[in-house]
């Protein structure tokens, strides 16, 4: 960054004179120390993964989640600064709530992304406030059924179309990631925080766009994920944190719901292994490997 | 004999004078939310051994027009708790969307301490208390089915003052009237629970359905029951009276238009 120091970058709202937001970017940076978040997407349902980094022995295992419940069918994880992340899905919260109220059905995931976007990016206009130090993965299933509008006592008329295009295909998966910038883009396969480039690697393998992976393999492979983006900072003990969101057909029946602890720990299981026998196969070629780095220091 | 209806129920001219039209009330505040407009009636509920029974009609009347006919007066909440509404259907509506709220922000944190049918009870109650108290009640008397803290089978009643209520078998409407009687001696009250059955307590109801069916005017022969146990929550939202007779309506005297 060799326009640190020109006096850009001090604050929100002015653009450097090659057009950069430097608070931004910093934020950014911010993004890149929290811990690897991930999500994927398959035909019938949604994974979000976090690795949650253990920063003292005094916290009690399994509290303190990375991973939210926005409405009965998004939830939101994000790498960066914990308490903007918290900050972030409060403001989910609201807007899942007041959509509710105004059109009476749940929200669907493209609109609150869209919604979350437009507040994050205000983030970036003003010299009062400063950027998100967050990047947020947003999973959600929209209803394919019909949904009642809530309160709704009857069901109309039995016969005839009654308005409703028949045999139109409605609801599926959404993921959605959006950046401190405001930037969001819809994904097959998501990750930020420390080791994305490990997992966004390990993500483009799956060939997520061929709608072939299943839910259940879905959450194996983000659990691999994570342990493999975990790599690089092994010396810190995580805990690894999994929800799902189902088609209504599925095993969550459209909500969004921790991962069950037996299916949890025996993807866990199967990373742990995964990442054993990597370990082994590369075992002969490790020791030069480290002596050629140590040559370049 | 009066042969002018319109003149039924009322104080007689011959006797008190002329009606005085000035004590009607043509000025004021507008009290709409204060009467109810679209309203169901009956709700009632039994506790059997292991969970709690409740059925209501599929019925919203407008006045005593038989206005809604497929109108689900029985709500779930989350997966142990069961409310039926008696009283204004928009109310209910309104109640509806309370407690869809209170499930998803319920659900915003996951360690599985769910609100019971009591909680919920206690919520809903002090909702009525509330609301009479700013004198724009919630018309609505309910029943709420589920379980308490200690798992134990659980029926309470709140009404639009915020009155509650607690029985072993419950009903709202013109069904307190004419259920609980018949609910009282099918279980009688020293009957423990573990001598009702699930079938029992089902089969209770339809029948008291059923005679609300013949007795009450302001009832329907579409109704829909639920029962709440450990392993869940059933509906059935679609039943009907099954083998109706209406042989004994031919020996009631006193009513209509009848001449003999």
């Amino acid at each position: 960054m060799t326009s640190i120091g020109t006096g850009y970058d001090l604050s929100n709202s002015v653009f450097s004179p090659d057009g950069r937001n430097f608070q931004v970017e910093y934020a950014v940076k911010a993004v890149e120390n929290g811990g690897t978040a991930i999500g994927i997407r398959c035909k019938d349902g949604v994974v979000l993964a976090a690795e949650k980094i253990v920063t003292s022995k005094l916290l009690k295992p399994g509290a303190n989640k990375k991973i939210a419940t926005v409405d009965r069918h998004v939830g939101i994880v994000s790498a960066g600064l914990v308490p903007d992340g918290r900050h972030f899905v409060s403001r989910a919260r609201d807007e899942a709530s007041s959509w509710r109220g105004v059109y009476k059905g749940p929200i669907p995931t493209s609109a609150l992304a869209n919604r979350l976007g437009s507040y994050v990016q205000a983030y970036t206009l003003y010299s009062s406030v400063r950027p998100f130090g967050i990047t947020a993965i947003l999973g959600g299933w929209d209803s394919e059924a019909e949904a009642p509008v809530d309160g709704q006592v009857g069901n109309g008329p039995d016969s005839g179309a009654g308005g409703k295009i028949q045999g139109a295909k409605a609801g599926g998966p959404g993921l959605w990631m959006i950046e401190p910038s405001g930037l969001y883009w819809g994904y097959y396969g998501a990750a930020t925080g420390k080791g994305r480039q490990a997992a966004k690697a390990e993500l483009e393998k799956l060939n997520l766009s061929s709608g072939e992976l299943s839910l259940v393999d879905a959450v194996k492979e983000a659990a691999r994920i994570i342990y493999v983006a975990h790599e690089d900072s092994k010396d810190k003990e995580f805990e690894l944190e999994m929800t799902w969101i189902s088609s209504l057909d599925g095993p969550t029946k459209g909500k969004h719901e921790e991962v069950p602890k037996d299916l949890l720990e025996e993807a866990e299981k199967a990373a742990k292994k995964a990442l054993e026998g990597e370990v082994e196969e590369e075992e002969g070629t490790k020791a030069s490997a480290t002596e050629d780095q140590q040559m370049e220091e | 004999m009066e042969h002018f209806p319109e003149a039924w129920g009322r104080p007689r001219n011959d006797i008190y004078g002329p009606y005085d039209h000035s004590y009607l009330q043509t000025t004021g505040p507008k009290a709409h939310t204060q009467s109810p407009a679209v309203t169901g009636t009956s709700v009632i509920g039994v506790k059997f051994n292991g969970g709690v029974a409740i059925a209501s009609d599929n019925l919203a009347s407008y006045g005593s027009l038989a206005r809604f006919t497929d109108v689900k007066r029985l709500r779930v909440f989350g997966d142990s708790a069961i409310v039926g509404f008696g009283g204004d259907v928009s109310d209910m509506q309104h109640i509806d969307r309370l407690l869809n709220s209170i499930d998803i922000r319920e659900n915003y944190s996951s360690d599985g301490n769910l609100l019971n049918a009591k909680n919920l009870h206690t919520y809903l109650s002090k909702v009525f208390y509330k609301r009479r108290s700013e004198f724009n009640p919630l018309w609505n008397h309910i029943l709420v089915a589920g379980f308490d803290g200690d798992g134990k089978p659980f029926l309470s009643s709140a009404d639009l003052l915020g009155t509650t209520f607690s029985a072993p078998h419950l009903a709202t409407g013109f069904g307190a009237h004419l259920a609980i009687p018949i609910l009282r001696r099918l279980f009688p009250e020293d009957t423990p629970l573990e001598n009702i059955s699930k079938e029992q307590a089902v089969e209770a109801l339809r029948e008291c359905i059923k005679v609300l069916w013949y007795r009450d005017a302001r009832s329907l022969d579409k109704f829909s029951i639920a029962t709440v146990t450990k392993d869940g929550i059933e509906v059935k939202e679609d039943e009907k009276v099954e083998a109706q007779s209406w042989a004994f309506a031919e020996t009631i005297r006193g009513y209509g238009a009848q001449v003999n």
